[in-house]
């Protein structure tokens, strides 16, 4: 049962910013809603205003500049991602991530600003774009910041956002020459969120690893950046032997919680193995 | 609570009401314009028989606030008959005996005519398993609802005019 709310409509991102000044704590964002229709229906979730950004079409838009790189409004479908001609060509990673992400109907409603700012550790989009060093432009009346997704998530469904700002952009640089970025995540349906995910991108100079990210989904409150694990890699040549250790390393720094799908045991197993996996695949992709 | 005009069109037919704010599509459709053949199922976005079209695009019925279609159209399961003539994917579905209970049908209907509609060629099985990944059905009648569509797409309903 949904709570009675008051429903506020803005028809400009200046006006949304003005309402959220207003409003603050007691007003929540709706875009797509596919997933705060939920929570709100459980009752986990109560507010007085819900401001509804899903019409907002300033924040609709997909841009690309080799020089700039990637920029995705808040309000961009998760479908428009994933049939978009100029990400497939330069982040092929973000399409197949989203190709997996949930159903047909969800990506159709569903927005990549709503979905950062939920904030479920288990989400897909965020352990791609912090692999991808991504950074999230967020506005309040006051102005305007951008902070690396890396340090945007804070705690289970909590993020650095202060209330009165919301998200207007998503922003990924342009890969450095011989960089790639592999996800997987471990699920019973490809559809499902990860019982654990991982993501991982590799940039390789000569022989060496020159730079490593990697990025583990569902194993903590929040995206885990697994820094031991990278450090096993940068500097190296890699080899099986050394992909082996940067898994281990993963597998244990994480804080994966133990739930009706996998015990946390399995999780650090599944992360081993995932990162394993995931750090040869973007090895073998770079290296070209 | 301050109810709010909803404008939108349901099959092609205009209609102008009056909601709470908290009302969901699936609900307006059901409960204020009185098409019935949406159901309401898991309500958690996961079984799919809430799926309606929004201009064309299949959609969760009851994960949309219906205040966000305002001014949009939507197509449900009653709208696929056009002039007394059953859809192709409908005719599909009673050649292949695609239903068991019924319940997952109009859901599946919808998601398969969205589907048909944006890949009218799918280029194996798979990619039309891949695109009704987001409709459950718990008699497990999945094979006859592929092969419905698989006709469809074979170009079998087809009319010569």
């Amino acid at each position: 049962m949904i709570h009675d709310f008051t429903y506020l409509q803005p028809g400009s991102v200046k006006e949304a910013l003005a309402m959220l000044a207003e409003h603050k704590d007691e007003c929540k964002i709706i875009c797509g809603g596919q997933s705060l229709l939920i929570v709100m229906r459980q009752g986990l979730v109560q507010t007085d205003y819900l401001m509804d950004i899903k019409r907002l079409n300033e924040l609709n838009y997909i841009k690309y500049e080799k020089k700039d790189g990637l920029k995705i409004g808040a309000t961009t479908t998760h479908r428009a991602i994933e049939k978009s001609d100029v990400v497939a060509k330069n982040y092929p990673i973000l399409v197949d991530m989203e190709h997996k992400l949930a159903s047909i109907q969800v990506r159709n409603w569903g927005t990549i600003g709503g979905n950062l700012a939920h904030a479920d550790a288990a989400g897909d989009p965020a352990p791609v774009l912090i692999a991808l060093d991504a950074s999230v432009k967020v506005g309040s009346a006051k102005g305007e910041r951008t902070l690396p997704l890396e340090e945007f998530y804070t705690d289970l469904f909590e993020t650095a956002m202060e209330p009165g700002e919301m998200i207007l952009e998503v922003q990924v640089p342009t890969p450095a020459p011989k960089t790639a970025t592999m996800y997987q995540k471990f699920n019973l349906l490809e559809s499902d969120q990860g019982i654990v995910a991982v993501a991982v991108t590799i940039t390789m100079e000569g022989d060496a690893c020159k730079a490593a990210r990697i990025i583990l989904g569902n194993a903590g409150s929040t995206p885990v950046r697994a820094k031991k694990a990278e450090a096993v890699l940068v500097g190296k040549k890699p080899t099986d032997a050394l992909f082996e250790k940067a898994g281990e390393a993963a597998a244990e720094e994480c804080e994966p919680v133990g739930d009706i799908h996998a015990s946390e045991e399995y999780r650090r197993h599944l992360i081993k193995v995932l990162t394993r996996r995931m750090a040869k695949a973007a090895f073998e992709q770079a290296k070209g | 609570m301050e109810k709010k005009l909803l404008r939108f069109s349901v099959n092609e037919v205009p209609y102008e009401i009056y909601i709470n704010p908290k009302t969901l599509l699936v609900e307006a459709i059901r409960d204020h314009v009185g098409l019935t053949g949406t159901k309401r199922g898991c309500e958690t976005v996961s079984c799919g028989v809430c799926t309606v079209m929004v201009n064309g695009m299949a959609v969760k019925g009851c994960s949309i606030l219906a205040m966000q279609v305002d001014g949009m159209s939507v197509t449900t399961v009653e709208g696929l008959e056009k002039n007394g003539k059953l859809d192709p994917i409908q005719t599909a579905f009673l050649d292949e005996g695609a239903f068991q209970c019924g319940f997952c049908t109009s859901g599946m209907l919808m998601m398969a005519k969205a589907f048909l509609n944006e890949t009218p060629k799918p280029k194996d099985e798979m990619e039309i398993r891949r695109g009704m990944e987001g409709n459950l059905c718990r008699c497990t009648g999945y094979n006859s609802i592929i092969r419905s569509i698989a006709a469809v797409a074979s170009g079998k309903y087809r009319e010569d005019k």
